[in-house]
């Protein structure tokens, strides 16, 4: 630090290393895809369900999931949905602006441990499928590791789907079974209609052999477990990713809280059989 | 361990000598009330005021701190702390001191915060005059000053100044000439740290606090939370006074060139409206109860689960700031021990 402290800058835990955004596409009308590098080289060594703190210099930082699978030689992709100050900012940068990353920090899905030799039951809801997305691939990458493999992505409408090119080879995967909603359907949508759940009643699975991971906005968890629960899916084999209001991703802001529970530290992926008895959870 | 006894007068020699020194702070008579601020004379300094408007904490986790400066998208850390003395700190503010020590340093270790702490020598006096709300003695820190570099008792016309620790000690050494403290003036401060102890709340907390986090298990929905809340305006006043609330926001500034600019953390308050907002206008938070209880969580089980510490010190200060007049922790701690 400067100023006299005289204590080594690699320790402040505050401090982003700078990184460049080596390429981006709009995937929606309200999010772009990125395309990261840090400065370094040094591949930023998350597993999937991770996130990073994203600068841009003058405006802020923001906690954002990592999308893709590890060991991609040193490049991790994001997906930012244009919500506020920060977002909007990385939207408008062009390929080659100068960033900061921390992280990767918090928790991440089972990949290693519990889902391993088990079926997958993945239940994304909007950008909910961008950190799963990251699960998503690194099963597909070790794919004799794991069992069937179930995804369903639910969007408010048609135009809101991510990843179509990789969601349609998905569902073209033998193994996989790829289902997809809208809330609302739009002239050439031949698709099904109805919110994420409405897939679930239909879905043939063997609870005991299953490991579900959920992901959406904070209203879908609610009836996704519902849903889980029916199917005799045990609260141990639910995997929830969180999202809560985050300044710092190192424990010491306060904000992410749910009761007493630091999301940067503890998640965001929770055990949902870990906090389905703490009250601000879900 | 050096134990001086001086007069008022050889102390304010000793302050003034260390103000030639170097950097002092310490408790002052502000228009009525009491506020830590540069120390320019000894003269200025009280040792026996009541509380100070807002706790020590803004000289370890400043109100607005720069904790990086970037250019061309490269970050580098800063950090203005320097040296400096802390004079006269109730000891139920030194108790939360300790408690943010060990929550910076635990886990990641947050460099700034500490190099603002280890540039501190912090010298705790003993209580002489209690302020209208504290409760100090209830929840066990009228006394005990475990942190703290040097302590300076009153005991009667003298003043008892101790070292605890190597800072301590150096600072001390400009009262090398003065006599080390007498059996009888130490007897007497052992009769008051008694009497502190015992004495310095206006009320009772009228449960211990280390069965809280237990109680609170079973009282996330007592009619208390609503009842308080309902009156409360979320002004945030509680936070701002609280020696233990730390939570806190990072902005970021630009100079003309808006690829230069520092990034800043500043106090945020969770009983703030928006403290668990999210894109979307989401609010994790959203009714008045949940922050309000949120706050009494905190305090009573979710810090004392990370440290093991009650994370209410006691100085009263968030009961006399609140316009509302709902932020009385021994008023909510006692109804939740009342039904149990
Ligand atoms: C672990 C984690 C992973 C995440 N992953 C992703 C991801 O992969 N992709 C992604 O796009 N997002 C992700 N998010 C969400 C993302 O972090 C937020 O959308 C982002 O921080 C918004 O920052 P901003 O500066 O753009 O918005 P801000 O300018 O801070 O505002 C964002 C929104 O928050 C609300 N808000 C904030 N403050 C106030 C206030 N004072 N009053 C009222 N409303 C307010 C508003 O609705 C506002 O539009 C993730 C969040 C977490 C915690
Ligand atoms: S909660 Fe109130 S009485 Fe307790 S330490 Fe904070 S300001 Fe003081
Ligand atoms: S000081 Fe009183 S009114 Fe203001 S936020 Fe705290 S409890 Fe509410
Ligand atoms: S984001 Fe700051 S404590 Fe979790």
């Amino acid at each position: 630090m400067c100023g006299g402290a005289g204590k080594p800058e690699a320790k402040d835990i505050y401090r982003p290393e700078p990184a460049t955004l080596a390429r981006s596409e709009g995937l929606t009308a309200h999010e772009r895809w990125f395309e990261v590098k840090l400065d370094s080289g040094r591949p930023l060594g998350h597993m999937p369900g991770q996130f990073v703190e994203i600068s841009v210099p003058g405006i802020g930082e923001a906690p954002i999931s990592v999308s893709s699978a590890p060991g991609r030689n040193g490049a991790f992709e994001l997906v930012v949905r244009n919500v506020g100050n920060v977002t909007r900012a990385l939207h408008g940068l062009p390929a080659g602006a100068r960033i900061g990353v921390r992280g990767p920090f918090g928790t991440s899905f089972p990949v290693d441990g519990a889902m391993r030799g088990r079926d997958v039951l993945f239940i994304c809801g909007g950008i909910g499928l961008v950190p799963v997305r990251s699960a998503i691939q690194y099963v597909l990458d070790h794919r004799p590791d794991y069992g069937a493999v179930t995804i369903l992505f639910g969007t408010r409408s048609p135009s809101d789907r991510l990843f179509t090119d990789e969601t349609a080879k998905w569902a073209g995967t033998r193994g996989v079974t790829y289902m997809e909603t809208v809330d609302r359907g739009d002239a050439g949508w031949t698709g099904k209609v109805g919110v994420i759940t409405t897939l679930m009643p239909d879905l043939k699975i063997d609870p005991a052999r299953t490991v579900a991971v959920v992901c959406g906005p904070p209203i879908m968890y609610k009836f996704v477990i519902i849903e889980l629960h029916k199917m005799k899916v045990a609260d141990e084999n639910i995997f929830v990713s969180l999202e809560r209001n985050m300044k710092c991703g190192v424990g010491k802001c306060g904000h992410c809280q749910i009761n007493g529970l630091y999301v940067c530290r503890k998640g965001p992926v929770f055990r949902y059989a870990d906090v389905n008895d703490v009250r601000e959870a879900v | 361990m050096i134990r001086k006894q001086v007069t008022r007068q050889a102390l304010d020699a000793w302050v003034d000598g260390l103000i030639a020194a170097g950097r002092v702070v310490g408790a002052q008579k502000k228009g009525g009330r009491y506020a830590f601020d540069d120390l320019r004379r000894a003269a200025d300094l009280c040792l026996d005021y009541d509380v100070t408007i807002l706790p020590p904490k803004k000289y370890f986790l400043p109100p607005k701190e720069d904790i990086l400066r970037f250019s061309d998208g490269r970050y580098e850390s800063v950090s203005d702390a320097a040296p400096f003395t802390l004079l006269g700190v109730h000891p139920y503010d030194m108790a939360a001191i300790a408690q943010m020590d060990k929550l910076f340093a635990q886990d990641n270790r947050d460099e700034h915060y500490l190099a603002r702490r280890e540039q501190a020598t912090v010298v705790v006096c003993d209580i002489e005059r209690m302020s209208p709300n504290i409760f100090a003695a209830s929840v066990g820190t009228a006394t005990a000053a475990d942190g703290c570099d040097a302590l300076i008792t009153r005991v009667g016309r003298a003043y008892v100044i101790e070292s605890h620790t190597a800072k301590g000690e150096r600072l001390l050494a400009g009262l090398a000439g003065a006599p080390d403290a007498d059996a009888v003036t130490l007897a007497r401060r052992e009769q008051l740290w008694e009497d502190n102890a015992r004495l310095m709340s206006r009320r009772e907390l009228r449960v211990e606090p280390r069965r809280l986090p237990r109680l609170l298990e079973d009282a996330y929905d007592h009619p208390v939370w609503e009842e308080k809340a309902s009156q409360c305006f979320a002004c945030g006043s509680c936070n701002l006074v609280c020696p233990t609330c730390y939570c806190f926001d990072v902005q970021d500034d630009v100079e003309w060139d808006p690829s230069r600019g520092v990034r800043r953390r500043v106090w945020d308050g969770c009983m703030l409206t928006d403290f668990a907002t999210v894109a979307g206008k989401h609010n994790f938070r959203k009714n008045r109860a949940d922050r309000y209880r949120h706050r009494y969580y905190r305090k009573g089980k979710y810090v004392p689960e990370k440290i093991g510490d009650f994370s209410c010190v006691g100085c009263g200060r968030c009961v006399s700031a609140c316009v509302a007049r709902i932020a009385d922790p021994v008023e909510v701690y006692n109804r939740i021990a009342e039904v149990q």
